[in-house]
């Protein structure tokens, strides 16, 4: 089957910051991939790319074999690292909203998962604590039945219980025709819920591997790895 | 079950032999129906990719087998449950002699510590 992303020497370049340097990656149907790098290493540029908020300055992105577009945004389901959506908005009218914007969304299944987090169904998003914000924005994400998920930085600055509950969620949602791209920092963390992790430094791919591959071949975790790589 | 993960091993490797290790203490009992991939994925907190390569080197292995639709069960051979047992004990022990060897214990030591001294259990 067709590759779910695939990069070919992609670049991205601000004025004078080259963020993206010759990327070329892919990322086959039903893998989990983590995308890390440290701060400013060119994790959100490349989502950015592939969810066409951004586009190359040279080479090329694509997902299912279509170059970025109104046929892609149908199928890619993005998670941004900052929160977007409208504070007035209840759960109940926050899943209009994605009914309404997004084919694929499943409303039964985001209607499941958000009746589990027990919230009163007529509460705002704005009146929410930050790690329940942080819930329902991937339970919606994750509701859509994509080809793609883009999840940028998903437990940056969540406590411990809420980070195992979106893990937990990403794991219950696996679709063995669909991959997910996890971009963090925090490795240990998502470790064992990856299948493969592409380090990225200075825009630049560093390295491709699979995780078990990884610890098989250091004797050590991918986190023990990474904390080597870029040591400051 | 309860899942530890270690960081220098591979993650499959690593729930290949917990599994084992549930089967041959009895907590999944030859012939009992294994839970879905996913859900013992959840349960591991592990990619349910990981956990299906777990599951198929159990099934090289004969300690289960899969049924077309009705999932996966533990094996009822208890023969080779018992090989497996001896598997995991020896290398137990192989662990427990490197460690011991690399506090620089001698065999005699060894002995003494696991069992006692003769003069000991005599009187």
């Amino acid at each position: 089957m067709d590759n779910v992303l695939e990069c070919r020497d992609l670049s991205k370049r601000f004025g004078a910051v080259q963020a993206l340097e010759g990327v070329t990656l892919h990322v086959a149907p039903g893998r989990v991939v983590g995308l890390l790098g440290p701060n400013g290493s060119g994790k959100t540029t490349l989502i950015k790319l592939a969810n066409g908020l951004l586009t190359p300055s040279a080479g090329e992105i694509r997902i299912c074999g279509a170059l970025p577009g109104k046929e892609t945004k149908a199928v890619v389901s993005y998670l941004p690292d900052r929160p977007t959506l409208p504070e007035w908005m209840s759960a109940e009218q926050l899943m209009d909203f994605f009914a309404d914007f997004y084919a694929d969304f499943d409303r039964e299944r985001a209607g499941d998962m958000l009746a589990r987090l027990g919230l009163h169904p007529k509460m705002r998003y704005g009146q929410m604590s930050k790690g329940t914000r942080e819930k329902i924005q991937l339970i919606l994400v994750m509701s859509r039945r994509a080809r793609l998920y883009l999840l940028d930085e998903p437990i940056g600055g969540v406590d411990p219980a809420t980070r195992d509950y979106i893990l937990d969620t990403i794991i219950r949602n696996y679709d063995e025709n669909a991959s997910v791209v996890i971009s963090t920092h925090l490795i240990s963390e998502v470790e064992n819920v990856l299948d493969d992790v592409i380090f990225l430094r200075e825009g630049r791919v560093t390295m491709q591997a699979s995780v078990d591959d990884i610890r098989a071949q250091y004797g050590k975790s991918v986190d023990a790895l990474f904390r080597e790589v870029f040591k400051c | 079950m309860t899942w530890v993960f270690e960081n220098d091993q591979p993650i499959y490797t690593q729930l290949v032999d917990q599994i084992k290790f549930a089967i041959v203490s009895g907590e999944l009992p030859p012939g009992a129906r294994m839970p879905a991939v996913r859900e013992l994925s959840l349960e591991a907190g592990v990619n349910p990719n990981t956990m299906q390569r777990a599951l198929q080197q159990l099934e090289r292995e004969a300690l289960v087998y899969a049924q077309r639709s009705a999932g996966r069960f533990v094996t009822e051979d208890t023969a080779v449950i018992n090989r497996v047992r001896e598997g995991l004990a020896a290398e137990k022990v192989r662990r427990f002699r490197e460690a011991m060897a690399a506090l620089g214990c001698t065999e005699e030591e060894m002995k003494t510590l696991l069992f006692g001294s003769g003069e000991e259990s005599h009187g």
